[in-house]
């Protein structure tokens, strides 16, 4: 390829042509309506994409999220297709739940482990159509996927960089779509899906979301990527739509107590310590584990953990004081160390310094009194304090409205 | 359909029918399925042109268990031998032929350092078989387990290395996992005699004499601590023995039943599926066949986890040896070998050059032009095996690989030419004596014998696929991650050759399992 080819390469990526190795990152789809919103230029990475961490604020789009409605860019989530006679057959194997459970057009949540038991990522399974399927995920999985092909009449295959996806979630995205002339879209119930058509192509939505809150995940082609942007801003723009980026979205998944690959569990492929992985059961994702299958991978390492008990507990935590307890290690009022967190933040809806945390059984009962140690810098100045920590049951911020259908005007 | 008591072996190879005689001694209730006409596998006597009979795989016996032999009385049952202790004869072009007899040399120009080095060489590599000896016979430690047993296991073989003492253990820990060229090359002179050693480390493997791992294979080939040795009436009669004795402890042993799939309720197996439809109920079912055969194709892999059906498809064992037999109107003659040599272990291999050369072919998915042989002529010292006067050639030859690039279909009879070619360099005169001629290619051998890619051995012989990764590991202590159900192949430590004792373990292995069973309910 000549020089002159590559650099056009590098400067409109052609996302038909996978062609990854022309670029270390990609832009969105959506960055031509990014890029002028990101007044902070804080650009992340996000796998292969270019990925807004924040565009003005965290907070205020930590707001705007509770408040109004946010549009955060989804595309460099992973999501295979997989599709054939076999689809479903070979998704029970994978994941620990019963798939058959998951209907056409409807979305389910489940996990997935090597031969040892041990949580390779979680993730949601869209059942598309008869025998067609999409999973998504935080991470690539494209050979562990292809891996548990053989023997199956399936196609597997990695549509990344064909779909292009926004999450609208808060409490005016029902109104936003509605306005933006989806009609019925508030009728979908949590976990649908639906199809709709769109200027000349199909936008499928799902009730889904990561934030907690009444929200959808919008999937389109990439080339209309910008138009969807375009008139979903337009639809909300009395809605108090804004953009979104990472930072606020942590704030948002700690408190709805949902986990996350890396931050809670290390993919159990790219893991080199075997204890440095986690089961279902010690990410508290037991109820995903359905032994009623007589095959699926970990199954008879789970069962053997059922039995002999597992490692760790993953809790929720309520801190006090206001000083986040980032990477903090966890001691029993007896200031024996018993795990670490897992990830940490302030909770602007519930007032709360909050956490998730790994540790080791038999501690992480509901009501047990813990201490985090928490270092904090002020002007250079390194502080630490140890703070009373105590194990909660349910999540921090769960508002009814999630759940509510149809969803309640705003 | 539960029987719990019932156990059923699939495959009556040599090591399924000992599985099954050790179980049925132990008084389980067992039935072997062998898809052939016959019992015995690839350890078959079997014609091959009128009047004509061979021992069509495994065509010489020098592995054999000797607790086997024993505890199951195969001498008493019928198993007699038409030689033992064979020598092995190099042949020369020039018919300066080399004669190795143990560790003594003669012929072929040997130099006197030779003769000495040959002295301290078969010592080592005796010393060192040895330890794999030990091993042959244990069921492998599991490896990441607190079981006592696994530790115990696990000391033992280090304690068999560090037993060698310290110059010999350095030795072995030097050489095991190294190459026979390089070890023949600091040790010996001779061109012949090295060319012949080095099919020890390369015979019925992926592999040339420069290929690391061959000195391993050759200690695995020498681990069976005896001579080599033809069974009278060829190697079916070792297979027939073991039938008979098998029987007589109780085992059925049914033939022309060829198992189409093995059966699962729940996350157990429930028995097997023939291939004319009848099912046969089985608490417990132990695969003779190979891995890829058991789990891919029989069980299935939709029925596993996917890591370890990565694992099983990765097997290596790919076949790179194919079997010549010839009907022969008269005695072979070779050029310049004393008629009393005949019947000894003849080798086509002049010089380690040659060995490797005609391994590189391989490597790109085409025959050799100039292959290496391991010949026997039976029927020398066993007149059952042909009519009066006539005689049976047997050949091992190397290399032809499985998945031959321009395809076997079309070549194998200009391989065959190529290999009758070679043979006439050493025995002129020898094409016009060929009553009839079969060449079995992997090809021919896979579908033959049933071994998925016609490897003799069920699976390359290396340090990565042995003990407690063969066939892999959570399947190496010859139960499978499958409750009930078990492999009892040379695909499962300790590997290939007429030797039994993968067999052997797994019936201990699956008497263990059943007794742990019975404390736990």
């Amino acid at each position: 390829m000549s020089q002159a080819n590559r650099e056009n390469a590098t400067q409109a990526i052609d996302y038909s042509s996978k062609a990854h190795y022309l670029t270390k990152v990609f832009k969105s789809p959506f960055y031509s309506r990014q890029e002028p919103l990101n007044h902070l230029k804080e650009w992340g990475r996000w796998a292969d994409y270019l990925s807004p961490a924040a565009y003005t604020s965290s907070a205020m789009e930590y707001f705007a999220c509770r408040n109004a409605c946010t549009v955060f860019d989804l595309t460099p989530m992973s999501k295979y297709r997989i599709s054939g006679k076999d689809a479903l057959p070979y998704l029970n194997r994978l994941v620990t739940r019963e798939v058959g459970k998951i209907k056409p057009g409807r979305v389910g949540y489940s996990i997935w482990c090597d031969d040892n038991g041990q949580a390779i990522d979680d993730g949601t399974i869209f059942h598309l159509g008869e025998n067609d399927y999409r999973l998504c995920s935080q991470e690539r999985h494209l050979d562990w996927l292809l891996t548990n092909t053989i023997g199956f009449n399936v196609q597997v295959t990695e549509e990344t960089h064909d779909v292009a996806a926004l999450a609208l979630q808060g409490p005016t995205s029902c109104t936003t779509l509605k306005n933006m002339g989806l009609e019925g879209v508030d009728n979908m119930k949590m976990f649908d899906i639906r199809q709709f058509s769109f200027e000349d192509t199909t936008l499928l939505v799902s009730r889904t979301g990561f934030t907690g809150d009444l929200g959808y995940e919008l999937w389109i082609d990439p080339a209309h990527a910008g138009v969807l942007w375009d008139r979903l801003f337009e639809a909300g723009k009395l809605h108090g739509i804004q953009a979104m980026g990472d930072e606020a979205l942590q704030m948002l998944r700690v408190e709805a107590g949902y986990i996350q690959c890396r931050h809670e569990f290390m993919p159990a492929n790219a893991t080199v310590r075997t204890s440095h992985t986690r089961s279902p059961f010690e990410l508290g994702l037991g109820w995903l584990v359905d032994f009623n299958k007589p095959v699926f991978n970990g199954r008879r390492a789970l069962l053997a953990q059922k039995k002999q008990g597992h490692r760790y507990n993953l809790v929720k935590l309520d801190i006090d004081g206001n000083k986040p307890a980032c990477d903090s290690y966890v001691f029993t009022k007896n200031k024996k160390q018993i795990g670490t967190v897992t990830s940490a933040t302030w909770s602007p809806s519930a007032k709360a310094s909050i956490a998730l945390a790994s540790v080791e059984i038999p501690h992480g009962k509901p009501g047990e009194e813990l201490l985090v140690e928490i270092y904090y810098q002020k002007e250079l100045k390194w502080s630490r304090v140890m703070a009373k920590a105590r194990v909660v049951k349910d999540v921090f911020y769960d508002p009814p409205r999630k759940r509510l259908t149809p969803p309640a005007k705003f | 359909m539960t029987d719990n008591r019932h156990t059923v072996i699939i495959g009556a190879g040599h090591n399924g029918l000992v599985c099954a005689a050790y179980l049925a001694r132990a008084g389980r209730k067992v039935t072997v399925l062998e898809a052939a006409e016959q019992v015995g596998g690839a350890a078959i006597t079997r014609e091959f042109a009128d009047g004509f009979k061979v021992s069509a795989g495994a065509h010489l016996l020098f592995m054999l268990d000797r607790n086997i032999r024993k505890e199951l009385a195969l001498d008493s049952a019928g198993l007699t031998f038409s030689q033992q202790n064979m020598n092995t004869t190099a042949l020369a072009k020039d018919g300066n032929h080399l004669v190795i007899a143990g560790s003594a040399l003669q012929g072929g120009n040997i130099s006197d350092q030779d003769q000495q080095a040959m002295r301290e060489h078969h010592r080592l590599m005796t010393r060192f078989a040895g330890v794999i000896n030990q091993l042959n016979n244990r069921i492998p430690p599991r490896l990441g387990t607190r079981a006592f047993s696994d530790w115990v296991s696990l000391a033992k073989t280090a304690l068999g290395i560090r037993m060698l003492g310290k110059d010999d253990m350095r030795e072995f820990l030097r050489m095991a996992g190294i190459n026979m060229y390089d070890i023949l090359q600091e040790t010996f002179e001779n061109p012949l005699l090295k060319g012949a050693l080095s099919m020890d480390g390369v015979m019925g493997s992926n592999l040339g004499p420069r290929s690391n791992n061959s000195v391993f294979c050759a200690l695995h080939r020498l681990s069976g601590l005896q001579g080599t040795a033809t069974p009278k009436g060829g190697m079916g009669v070792v297979s027939d023995t073991l039938a008979r004795v098998a029987g007589q402890h109780g085992a059925l042993i049914r033939t022309s039943a060829a198992v189409k799939r093995i059966l699962m309720e729940g996350d157990r197996v429930s028995g097997v599926e023939l291939e004319d439809g009848e099912m046969i109920a089985a608490g417990t079912v132990i695969s003779n066949a190979d891995p890829k055969t058991t789990f891919l194709r029989l069980l299935g892999a939709r029925n596993l986890e996917a890591g370890f059906v990565r694992r099983i498809s990765n097997i290596r064992m790919r076949g790179k040896v194919a079997k010549l037999h010839l009907a022969l109107n008269d005695m072979p003659v070779f050029n310049g070998l004393n008629q009393s040599r005949l019947g000894d272990r003849l080798l086509i291999a002049p010089d380690m050059d040659y060995v490797e050369h005609a391994f590189n072919h391989s490597k790109y998915g085409e025959y050799s032009v100039k292959p290496v042989m391991e010949i026997c002529i039976p029927s020398l010292n066993d007149p059952s095996l042909a009519p009066p006067g006539k005689h049976v050639l047997s050949a091992v030859v190397q290399y032809a690989p499985y998945d031959l690039k321009a395809g076997w279909s079309k070549h194998k009879s200009g391989f065959t030419d190529k290999v009758i070619d070679v043979l006439a360099s050493y025995a002129p005169g020898i094409q016009t004596q060929i009553i009839h001629k079969e060449l079995l290619t992997p090809v021919d051998i896979e579908s033959e014998f049933r071994i998925n890619g016609g490897h003799w051995h069920h699976g390359e012989m290396a340090m990565d696929q042995f003990m407690m990764l063969r066939p892999v590991p959570h399947a190496a202590q010859y139960a499978s991650p499958v409750n009930g159900l078990f492999l009892c192949g040379a695909g499962s430590h300790p590997g290939g050759g007429v030797m039994g004792s993968a067999g052997r373990n797994a019936a201990n292995a699956v008497l263990a399992a059943k007794h742990h069973e019975d404390h736990a309910s």
